[in-house]
């Protein structure tokens, strides 16, 4: 599903090396958790596979089913199946929760040659899914995102992920400002979503949100590479001792 | 001396061949409007108002000429909207494409129809309140629309009208040079919806005259036609006495020059007026709102919300001033301006000015130009929007705090339309 080979990204303003060289492989219907300290560079990946502005590709490479990812628009690789659950998502005053969503919706099916989604089917299928994610009439009807707290922005990203029906999700420390009941909702709409050949990397600080989304593979990445991967107790071990022996191991 | 002179001769060679009708009581209006427009002379780009704005297109001696948009090329405005149309074509009634003009509670006469009686109601309000909104700035170009106005509408409104009126100005002539004058008195308790469409002109220019009386309501929408090279200068002048409300809401979304001028008094206690405007223009589009607005009555509210969004070298301009009169105690004024620079190109010059005399009053003004924000599109675009379509949601967005000075929704969504197919025009 996703392939990523020796990429190395530096900031595109400044001379700082952010990725040297990150090797990793996510299969179909798998479920990835990257973990690491501060400063690794987990949030960089997350970005520069979705297409942000501000980085520069040195080496390397990226693919989505064979399809070389980074040379893609951010809306193409969207259509093409990838989205990114944002750490920090973004208010947009003025545009509409739902049309926003109808908008992604409908360009996405408009460039894979899919038919488009009427308004009414549209706001069935988005009420249902808003439901299950508690998400209430009112925050849909709101702008993107604006007034809305860190637990709803969170499930609001996952709303949006349920809508698009992406082949591969990366969750940028999706539970990282959630308490324990919001990061359980989270954790079940992405549960929800599973199978179906979907895959997801999980980035994330902590074990306990892996407890909820059960892991198949656990990487750890320190210094913009992946040092180590391992089971879902790799999770457990990085719990108990934190990462100091870990990159002892490696040195 | 030098200049008057220069002020002299542009003046008769801008109204060289025009009529100056006598008689009757408009004759008498007319004739006082010439003596102030002598007085004033016209603008030039020396003067403090006009320093943003060159208004030689609309002082020329001739009209330039302007190539004929064809209507087709988008969706009539307001025809989701059941009102009471007139049409006029360069200046010209066209009684055959208008409504029948009977509509119970408002009375609407063509000036063309009673110019020539010795008495009408318009008689206190033609001219009338344009020259009170000539001091303390001078607006020679609605002198000179007072003077020689070929055509208008006065609409005297006794009740709630049961629709909107809806002025639709067609232009089919490159080199159309029209003036209009309407009148609207609004009175006590009385309601009234003014709708507005169309170019008009070549050159137009433009005067409404607004009074509303204890306790009226005037709601006033417009959108200025999608002519390229057409130029304007509207001026609206509104009179509002206690509780009355005042609302216009102007779109722009082409032309080579347009300036709209809005003075507002509030001269009873607790009356409010809005005034807002939302521009999109695109290469050689410069647009100009110049607003004053006068609070004398207590417990007045005023805002003014104008938004632009430029690109290609578009020049945006907004002058906007709120006057508080000694004794307007508890006023709320209110002002923002805000410029979406879509390219490094285009300009946005504003002047935002407060005056204030009493001591008791809430005044606040803003304003900003700054860019699209990447954050937010990039957003847009990593859930499969494209870039042109993110942008143009961004747009509308940055519009929607405008729009949302309308009051009725219909309306407000025929705007919003507009607005989204003229930049669907530009996505692809």
């Amino acid at each position: 599903m996703l392939e990523i080979n020796n990429l190395h990204v530096k900031l595109e303003e400044e001379d700082k090396v952010i990725l040297r060289g990150v090797d990793l492989k996510v299969g179909a219907g798998e479920v990835h958790a990257i973990m690491g300290p501060n400063g690794s560079g987990k949030s960089t990946l997350s970005y520069v596979l979705s297409g942000r502005d501000g980085y520069t590709v040195t080496d390397g490479s990226a693919q989505l089913d064979g399809q070389e990812l980074l040379e893609m628009e951010p809306e193409d690789r969207a259509a093409a199946g990838l989205f990114l659950a944002f750490q920090y998502p973004v208010e947009i005053p003025g545009v509409g929760n739902m049309t926003f969503l109808r908008t992604a919706v409908n360009a996405q099916r408009k460039k894979r040659a899919e038919p488009e989604m009427s308004a009414g089917e549209f706001l069935k299928v988005v009420r249902e899914k808003a439901k299950t994610l508690k998400i209430d009439a009112d925050m849909l009807k709101r702008p993107v995102n604006v007034g809305f707290s860190g637990g709803e922005k969170k499930r609001n990203e996952i709303l949006q992920m349920a809508m698009l029906e992406p082949k591969m999700c990366i969750l940028d420390e999706t539970d990282s400002g959630l308490d324990v009941d919001a990061m359980k909702l989270v954790a079940d709409g992405v549960n929800a979503l599973r199978g179906a050949g979907r895959s997801f990397l999980v980035i994330t600080h902590y074990q306990r949100l892996l407890d909820h989304i059960k892991p198949d593979v656990v990487h750890i990445m320190s210094a913009g590479r992946i040092i180590k991967t391992g089971g879902p107790e790799l999770a457990l071990e990085v719990e108990h001792n934190g990462y100091a022996d870990l990159l002892a191991e490696v040195k | 001396m030098a200049v008057a002179r220069a002020k002299d001769v542009a003046l008769a060679a801008r109204i060289d061949g025009l009529d100056l009708p006598k008689g009757g009581w408009l004759g008498e209006a007319r004739s006082k409007a010439m003596d102030r427009l002598v007085a004033m002379g016209l603008p030039t780009k020396r003067d403090e108002y006009w320093r943003y704005t060159n208004p030689s297109s609309l002082v020329s001696a001739g009209a330039p000429t302007s190539a004929v948009f064809n209507p087709d090329d988008e969706t009539p405005a307001f025809d989701q909207i059941g009102r009471l149309k007139l049409v006029f074509v360069d200046g010209v009634f066209d009684a055959s494409a208008s409504d029948d003009l009977a509509m119970t509670g408002v009375s609407i006469e063509l000036l063309s129809d009673v110019a020539k009686t010795d008495i009408h109601w318009a008689r206190d309000l033609y001219g009338v309140l344009e020259t009170r909104g000539q001091s303390p700035v001078e607006r020679p170009l609605a002198a000179l629309n007072s003077a020689f106005a070929t055509e208008g509408v006065l609409i005297r409104v006794s009740a709630r009208a049961a629709k909107p009126i809806h002025l639709i100005y067609h232009s089919n002539s490159v080199t159309s040079d029209v003036m209009l004058h309407n009148c609207v008195k609004v009175e006590a308790g009385a309601n009234v919806t003014l709708l507005e469409s169309g170019p008009a002109a070549a050159r137009f220019i433009q005067v409404m005259e607004v009074d509303v009386a204890e306790g009226g309501v005037c709601h006033h929408v417009r959108t200025q036609g999608r002519n390229h090279e057409r130029c304007a200068a509207t001026h609206v002048f509104a009179r509002l006495a206690a509780k009355a409300r005042f609302k216009s809401f102007t779109v722009t979304a082409n032309g080579r020059l347009t300036r709209n001028e809005a003075v507002v008094e509030l001269i009873g206690d607790d009356a409010a007026a809005h005034i807002a405007g939302a521009a999109m223009g695109d290469g050689d589009f410069h647009h100009d709102d110049t607003v004053f607005v006068t609070h004398q009555g207590e417990r007045c509210e005023s805002r003014q919300v104008f938004k632009k969004v430029l690109k290609n070298g578009a020049i945006g301009v907004f002058q906007g001033k709120i006057l508080v009169k000694q004794g307007a105690q508890k006023t709320d004024g209110y002002q923002i301006s805000q410029c979406l620079l879509l390219d490094e190109d285009s300009q946005f010059l504003a002047k935002p000015e407060l005056e204030i005399y009493a001591d008791d009053v809430k005044c606040s003004h803003g304003s900003t130009s700054g860019a699209i924000d990447e954050t937010a599109l990039y957003y847009l675009r990593s859930r499969g929007v494209p870039l042109k379509l993110a942008q143009s949601l961004m747009v509308l967005a940055f519009l929607a705090a405008a729009i949302d000075e309308i009051d009725d929704e219909l309306i407000a969504t025929d705007i919003r339309e507009r607005l989204q197919n003229w930049l669907s025009r530009h996505e692809h």
